[in-house]
């Protein structure tokens, strides 16, 4: 009996040290969040942690009436959208021999890209510019977009081929019996059970280039062709006083697509795993 | 499951395509990600081993004529305190911020969730994502906020009696790693998520009537069974990190003086604040072979099936 109460004590000290410490961690976790979220509501926001004492949307009409924002933020759209329909379409593609073909080079080239995966972008920087200012493809949005699609296409081809991997070829096969060519078989039958996999493949595409800074900042000079992540870099460093609410109410809009994309992606993420069965490669 | 399709491939292939045929559409499918992958990644690769040998240079007369100059950028380089300063800067990085830091912080946050309720767990992964999600310049300013003379951080300081602290002066590289942590650490927290997930019950059941601690059963039972997702996620980190140059350019732009100085901001200060190309590409060859040997044996523990 008492063994039993001793065991039982610990049971429970375990289980109340758990959610005490996991409590804590989600606080420290929140608070440096409550700055931006408090400021960008607070006409007169500083660097301190303020609840506004009242609260306002004005921050935020300022920045969306604001000529040089509403730019930025298209140029953002722009270069990420652009970049994520480029990558479903060569990735989409590239996975099609890789997932349904025996080819001889399969092997390696999966290596490769997966290799290419790992590589750290940074390393290739000041290269890339040198390529860039010797092709004269600087300052140029859409190059930006292309060097941009190169980076993500490895990690793009690896899913999407997964994804089409789990795609049954036996419905393929149906299709080729029933008279279909390999083009309509192809478009009928794969693409639309591709979807799960696409969306997901575009969503991480666009929301990794909306948070991109480093390449749009080596790459993009004139000012009004930055996109959002790095306007809103020079709206911190130019000015000798930051308005501060200001800059947390940009910051705020600008988060707010990545968190979005994010809970879409888990949707879709989930939707694409339940119909692949646990067949992933 | 794989080779059941690729038997079944074969044998259509007899009556409905050949392989001649498919190797060829193959090529027109690949052809775009050939070119791609040719002119923005490998032919760049290959120039960081060209141009690191060379005095190429924004301004002045090596702009014009570049010249070979064989190993006098890595000569330089080595004999550069600033360099040996970034390497050590950004070992430490790696080692605070992300093995330790991200890596340990998301194991135990993922095993102290298991087999806790529900909606608590979701709510807790939920905040740790958010940092996560919070695009890195964001996270930057954020913590320029939390950090700053009047920020939050002093803010709970003075809670507690004690006197502020200027973070961001006093303790740079303290502030970098921990901003580090707060961005990172979700991506570790997941993959751990997943690994205990697959962990078998029965087993760590069994240890359990068997007699073992709490401990004992992480030590000699959990732990082992995840090896395999700690070190693929262990070389992931990695990777990521080395390669952080967003949050720490715009959080202490590499200072004060060159205290968070790593080597992607050496090398970004070297090629486009000093206009020395050649310079810095040496350096992003630095960067490139570790990143090179990291990614082969990410590659090697990773079995992975083509």
């Amino acid at each position: 009996m008492p063994k039993r109460s001793i065991r039982w004590n610990r049971f429970v000290a375990e289980k109340v040290i758990a959610y005490a410490v996991l409590s804590l961690i989600g606080v420290l976790f929140i608070v440096p969040l409550l700055w931006m979220i408090f400021a960008s509501f607070d006409p007169a926001a500083t660097l301190s942690v303020n609840v506004p004492a009242k609260p306002t949307l004005q921050n935020f009409a300022s920045i969306v009436t604001d000529k040089a924002n509403q730019r930025a933020f298209a140029n953002g759209i722009f270069l990420s959208l652009g970049q994520s329909i480029l990558i479903v379409i060569v990735a989409g593609l590239a996975a099609y021999p890789l997932s349904r073909y025996q080819l001889k080079f399969k092997r390696p080239f999966m290596y490769i890209i997966l290799f290419t995966t790992g590589l750290p972008i940074t390393a290739v920087m000041v290269p890339v510019y040198e390529l860039f200012l010797y092709l004269h493809f600087e300052d140029s949005i859409i190059w930006t977009m292309m060097f941009l699609t190169a980076t993500a296409l490895p990690y793009a081809i690896w899913i999407m081929k997964n994804f089409m991997d789990s795609v049954p070829i036996d419905l393929e096969e149906a299709s080729w019996v029933d008279g279909a060519s390999v083009w309509a078989s192809l478009r009928k039958i794969v693409v639309p059970l591709m979807l799960p996999g696409t969306f997901t493949v575009a969503i991480f595409t666009f929301s990794h280039s909306w948070g991109n800074f480093f390449v749009p900042f080596i790459l993009i000079q004139t000012p009004e062709k930055l996109p959002a992540s790095v306007s809103i870099y020079q709206f911190f460093g130019q000015y000798g006083t930051v308005e501060y609410g200001k800059l947390a109410a940009f910051s705020f809009l600008y988060t707010i697509p990545a968190v979005l994309l994010y809970i879409l992606s888990q949707r879709y993420m989930s939707a694409g795993f339940n119909f692949s069965g646990g067949t992933k490669g | 499951m794989k080779a059941n399709v690729d038997a079944s491939v074969s044998l259509y292939r007899g009556s409905h395509f050949s392989r001649q045929r498919d190797s060829y559409r193959a090529a027109i499918f690949l052809f775009p990600t050939f070119a791609l992958l040719l002119v923005f990644f490998f032919v760049p690769i290959v120039l960081t081993f060209y141009f690191a040998f060379t005095n190429m240079s924004l301004t002045g007369s090596a702009s014009i004529h570049t010249e070979f100059v064989g190993f006098d950028n890595f000569s330089s380089m080595f004999a550069d305190p600033n360099f040996r300063t970034a390497v050590w800067n950004t070992i430490i990085v790696l080692i605070f911020s992300a093995v330790i830091g991200q890596q340990v912080l998301g194991l135990i946050i993922a095993l102290m969730m298991n087999e806790r309720n529900r909606k608590f767990r979701s709510l807790i992964g939920t905040l740790v994502i958010a940092g996560w999600v919070t695009p890195e310049i964001v996270v930057a300013f954020i913590w320029f906020a939390f950090l700053s003379d009047q920020g939050t951080a002093n803010i709970m300081l003075g809670w507690l009696g004690a006197k502020p602290v200027s973070w961001l002066y006093q303790f740079p590289m303290t502030s970098v790693v921990v901003a580090n942590i707060w961005h990172g650490t979700a991506f570790s927290m997941l993959v751990f998520q997943s690994a205990l997930g697959d962990v078998p019950k029965e087993v760590t059941e069994a240890a359990m009537i068997d007699g073992a601690s709490g401990w004992q059963r992480l030590w000699r039972v959990t732990l082992p069974m995840i090896k395999g997702s700690i070190v693929t996620n262990m070389v992931l980190i990695t990777l990521q990190t080395l390669g952080l140059f967003t949050l720490i350019f715009s959080l202490t732009g590499g200072g004060p003086g060159n205290k968070t100085e790593t080597l992607p901001l050496y090398m970004y200060h070297q090629a486009f604040a000093n206009y020395q190309l050649g310079y810095g590409t040496a350096i992003s060859l630095i960067l490139l072979v570790i990143g090179i040997i990291a990614s082969i044996s990410y590659i090697r523990f990773l079995k992975v099936q083509i």
